[in-house]
Formats: structure tokens, sequence, C-alpha cells
């Protein structure tokens, strides 16, 4: 089965520039749309660039071409950040991003199909998103689909119990195309995972589940790529992976970093300036 | 006219009916595919899984996962039917059934079974006198009742041809084939006359549908002319027959095994408010929890037979101007 197209091998110096890119349009949107979830999105962004820049198959041209991979945006609150992607991709025009949760914008504040090319599934109401990756792959695999499927899920999320049934379902039928990211930033809305709901070593929940699991630094590209190269390669039949992205919560930001605040709090023009200072 | 006898004699389930078309279809359908969680055996898809076993997929007790799975096969191109108890499948996985299968518009079909009382004696807990309500409230979603075998057969075929969310609550026991002059025309959005009558309408959906014909027989005995109108198309409903109905009987009875708030009953009451306001006697369960039970027994205990119909038909016939 032959993979295609992948993207233009980006140089760790162009995905650096995407990500400080994706960084100010996250700053950018939320201060103008008054509202969103900038900690949270500047956790994944790394992640989400890399995807986009250096692994998926997929085509700006040609949201819909049947061949693609899919990545699927399971904690949809971080929304701001695949936006930003979108936009830097070319799905989006970048002057659109200042309309982020107004009335009337293609921009919801939770990921909408509908409304934006390049969105595979709507989500927002958290646990949904790695259930509906499985039902792709266990698809893309049935018709001899090269597509392979990617689902990005928030280490809080992973408290939803849908979670783990679809964990239980993928390691039953070996969807080897499937591979779950999990954004292991360590904090919720109420504070951090371990005083919540208390995850553990999230990996080895997913390895007793039955999956294959592979460890990174979530804002070193090189781990990143390397992991998501592995995760591709692997057998359509086999255990699926999971790649625990161990992230920053607010990355990028020097007063965003790990503070739990800023998980769903929009900067004012005045925090905002002083953030794109720092990702000048 | 001259009413075509009902025969009790072949009684199929609807989820039997249901089985079988899916084998049927999975023919026709190369890309329609099956899930079920651990139920295969009750909601009768095992006879797809035995003639498709690539096309199946079982997903274990897990409902919340079995809708969303479902989703993301339909994201994928292919037209997935998932099926469970009507409690698990709508009530469980509410959530997932309104956030992924409505708001995103897929191409699911939730065709679920054992809905309401007549599942007996596995009692409240599994007895859904609620998923109308619950599922017709859903933006994009259809919702489809079936009465008979052959209006299962009809359903189905039109679910699968339909491109959208579509629920379809199925029953547990056998049940007798309505009489009809010829073969079912279904169509969403449509009701089915199978009498017509003057002096008031019981509108009736599911098992149902087979009492209000007892209960019109009852009612002719006594000089009451009683239509009868099968709404299997709960949503999309027909309104423009309910609107005749109101306007040519003026008066009306609902028929469901389902809570009288929010169900047929209630649909039939928003689709005639605004312009034929008619007073409509709403026969359901009285707000309350089913139990355990035979499926004949429960009827009778919560004033769902023949005999409950009639009486209602003429409530309604005495609260006519």
């Amino acid at each position: 089965m032959e993979r295609t197209l992948p993207p233009a091998a980006a140089s760790r110096a162009e995905l650096v520039e995407r990500a400080r890119a994706v960084r100010r349009h996250i700053i950018t949107a939320t201060r103008d749309g008054k509202s969103g979830h900038p900690g949270t999105s500047l956790s994944c962004t790394d992640i989400l660039v890399a995807l986009y820049f250096a692994h998926l198959r997929h085509d700006p041209r040609r949201p819909d071409w049947p061949e693609r991979d899919r990545f699927v945006l399971s904690k949809g609150h971080g929304a701001p950040a695949l936006y930003g992607v979108l936009a830097e991709a070319g799905y989006l025009d970048p002057a659109e991003l200042s309309t982020l949760r107004k009335v009337n914008s293609r921009l919801q504040g939770h990921v909408d199909m509908h409304k934006v090319p390049g969105i595979e599934a709507s989500t927002g109401s958290l646990g949904h998103g790695l259930a509906i990756a499985h039902g792709m792959a266990l698809s893309l695999r049935l018709d001899h689909n090269p597509g392979r499927v990617y689902a990005l899920l928030g280490d809080g999320e992973c408290q939803e119990g849908e979670v783990w049934e679809a964990a239980m379902a993928a390691a039953h039928y070996k969807t080897g195309n499937l591979t779950a990211i999990i954004d292991r930033n360590g904090l919720q809305i109420d504070g951090p995972t371990e005083e919540v709901m208390a995850l553990g070593d999230v990996g080895d929940k997913f390895r007793a589940f039955g999956w294959r699991v592979l460890t990174v630094d979530g804002h070193d590209f090189d781990q990143i790529l390397g992991a998501l190269k592995e995760a591709a390669s692997n057998p359509l039949v086999a255990p699926p992976t999971c790649i625990v992205a161990k992230t920053v919560k607010g990355k990028g930001v020097s007063f965003m970093e790990n503070v739990v605040k800023w998980h769903g709090t929009a900067p004012s023009p005045e925090e905002a300036e002083v953030a794109l200072k720092e990702l000048s | 006219m001259g009413a075509p006898v009902i025969n009790t004699k072949d009684k199929i389930a609807t989820r039997t009916a249901y089985g079988e078309t899916l084998v049927e279809l999975g023919a026709e359908f190369p890309d329609l595919v099956v899930l079920d969680a651990d139920l295969s055996c009750s909601t009768m898809t095992n006879g797809f899984a035995k003639a498709y076993p690539e096309r199946f997929f079982n997903l274990g007790i897990a409902e919340q996962n079995l809708v969303d799975t479902a989703c993301g096969f339909a994201l994928a191109g292919k037209v997935p039917f998932a099926s469970s108890f009507a409690m698990f499948a709508t009530g469980k996985a509410w959530e997932m059934v309104r956030n992924s299968v409505g708001h995103m518009n897929l191409n699911v079909k939730i065709a679920a079974t054992h809905a309401g009382l007549t599942l007996g004696e596995d009692g409240a807990t599994h007895q859904i006198l609620e998923d109308i309500a619950i599922t017709r409230v859903i933006p994009c979603m259809t919702v489809l009742v079936p009465a008979d075998a052959p209006e299962t057969k009809a359903m189905i075929r039109a679910a699968a041809e339909h491109v959208g969310p579509v629920y379809v609550r199925l029953g547990r026991p056998a049940v007798p084939m309505l009489p009809r002059e010829g073969e079912v025309d279904f169509r969403i959005g449509r009701g089915e006359w199978l009498r017509r009558g003057t002096d008031v309408t019981i509108v009736a959906c599911g098992v149902m549908v087979y009492q209000a014909l007892l209960a019109a027989d009852e009612l002719a005995a006594d000089g009451i002319s009683a239509a009868v109108l099968n709404m299997g198309s709960v949503k999309p409903i027909d309104r423009e027959a309910l609107l005749e109905a109101a306007r040519t009987t003026g008066a009306l009875v609902t028929a469901e095994e389902h809570n009288v708030i929010g169900g047929l009953g209630g649909a039939v009451c928003e689709a005639i408010a605004d312009e034929c306001p008619v007073p409509v006697v709403r026969v359901g369960t009285q707000d309350t929890y089913g139990e355990s039970g035979t499926a004949d027994a429960l009827l009778q205990k919560y004033g769902l037979l023949g005999s409950d119909l009639a009486r209602a038909a003429r409530t309604a016939l005495s609260k006519k101007h």
C-alpha cells in the first residue's frame, strides 16, 4: 500500500517558525474574540505543527481527498491552535482568525467540521474523539485505504470513561492505523490533574489496555516526528499506538506557562502585547 | 370500507424483521456496516454478522463507544447501523447521539430493540419509555417506530436509503401483521391510514397500532366510526394527515407504549395546535416507570389495550364541540 504525497519535509527551523506563527495566532485570536482557551492551545501547538507540516498526508486544495490521513482534535477546546495551523497550512485566511467565537463566525468555540474545511470531526464535548477516530480507522482499513488516523486527547480528557471504551476496542481490533496522542500538560480546569483526579502514568494505562506506547517531549520536533514516523510504520493489524507527549500548558508565553487560569481565559490587549513580544 | 382481517397467527417481532432486512440490504449496500454492543443475539444483528463478518463489529458492553465508532464509520463514507437495547443506545449514549450523530448530521442509523413496556420481564431499568422524546428533540434526527414486520422491512430500507441520522425503535415481542390492502408503502414523513372513520381518529405507533385496530372494532360495534392512522414516522411527522384527521373527525386519541410526555402524543399535539386544535386524549404510560411482567400483562396493567383506547376515544368524543 503506497503512502503517496508526504508533505515536503519541513526543516526544523521552518517548524519552529510555523509554531511561533501559530502561537501568535492563538494569542491574537483569543484576544480579539475575548474568549477561548490559550493555555490548552499553546500546549498542543508543536504537536499540531509537526503533524500538519511534516507528517500528515493532506492537501489543502483537496480537503476531501479520500486517501488523506485524518486528524481528530478530540480536545475540541484546542480550537485556536487548530485554526492557527489550518490558517498557516492554507485552509483558512489568517485574517479570519480574529472572528473567533463571534456570532456568524465559522470559527466556533469548539471546532465544527461543517464550517471550516480541513476539520474531520466536530468536537468539544470531551471523550468522543478517540472512538470517532477508531471508527474512521476501521473503515479505512476495511477499504484498503492507506489513510491513517490520529486523535489528539487532553490528559484531563482521559478521565472520561468513553476514552477507555475506545481504547479497549482499538486494542481488541488491533487497529494499527490508529494513533492517539495525549497532550500531557498535567493541568485541567480545576487544577493539576493529579489533584483533581489522578491519572498516574497515563502511558501505563494505555499499555495495560494493549496499546504500544511511546513517550516524547511534546515540544521537541525531532522526538514528536520520530514517534509519528514509528506510528505510521505500524502494520494495519497491530496494537494501536499511543504517543504520550509531555507538554507545558501555556508553552511559549512566560506568564501563561503552567498557570491553570490560562486554560480558558483570553488575554487582555495589554497581556496579549506582552505575549506577542515574547513570541516575536 | 370492509376492513381486512388481522392475521394473528403469523406473529413476527420487529427486531426479527430488522435482522432479516439487514442481511438483505448487506448484498445491495456494500458500504453498509453493522455495529452491536454484546446484544447481537437479541437485537438480531447476528444474522448479518454471520453473512458479512468483515462488516460486523461487536464493541462489547460500551454503548457510548458504539455510537461514536459508528460516527467514525459514517465520516469515512460507510452506512453504519448501530444496535443495542433502546435504553442504552439512546439513553446511555444520548450525548453521543446528540453531539456526534445529530450535530454532525451523520449518516448513522441507530436501530435499537427492546423498547417500551413490552420488553417485559427484565423490568423498569430496561424498559425505556422516554426514547421517542429524547431522540425526536434532536435536530436533524428522523424517528421511526414500526408496527409490524412488513413495516419494519420498509422502514429499515428507507433508513438505509435516507442520507442522515435515523433512530428506529424496535420491539422484543412477536407482533401480528397489520391488515393491508396491498404492500406496505412506507415513506419517511408519511402516516398510513389503516382505517377511515368519521367520529374520532386513533393515531398510534408501534405495538399500539394493533391495539388501535381492536379499539376501532369495539367502537364500530357501538356505532362509533373510528379512523386508525399509523404514525410510524414520528419525526418528521405527517402533519397533513393529522390535520386531515383533526378536521374530518374532530377528536383524536394518541397511543404509544411510551411516556405520554414528549412522545407521539406530544408530537401530534404540536402538529395540530396552531391550525386545528381539537381534543386529544393521549394514551401511554402516565409519567411512570415500568416493571417486570409479560408483555400482555403489562399492556393490561398500564392501560394500553384496545379496550382502554376505546374508552379514551369515547372521552375524546365527549369533549368535541
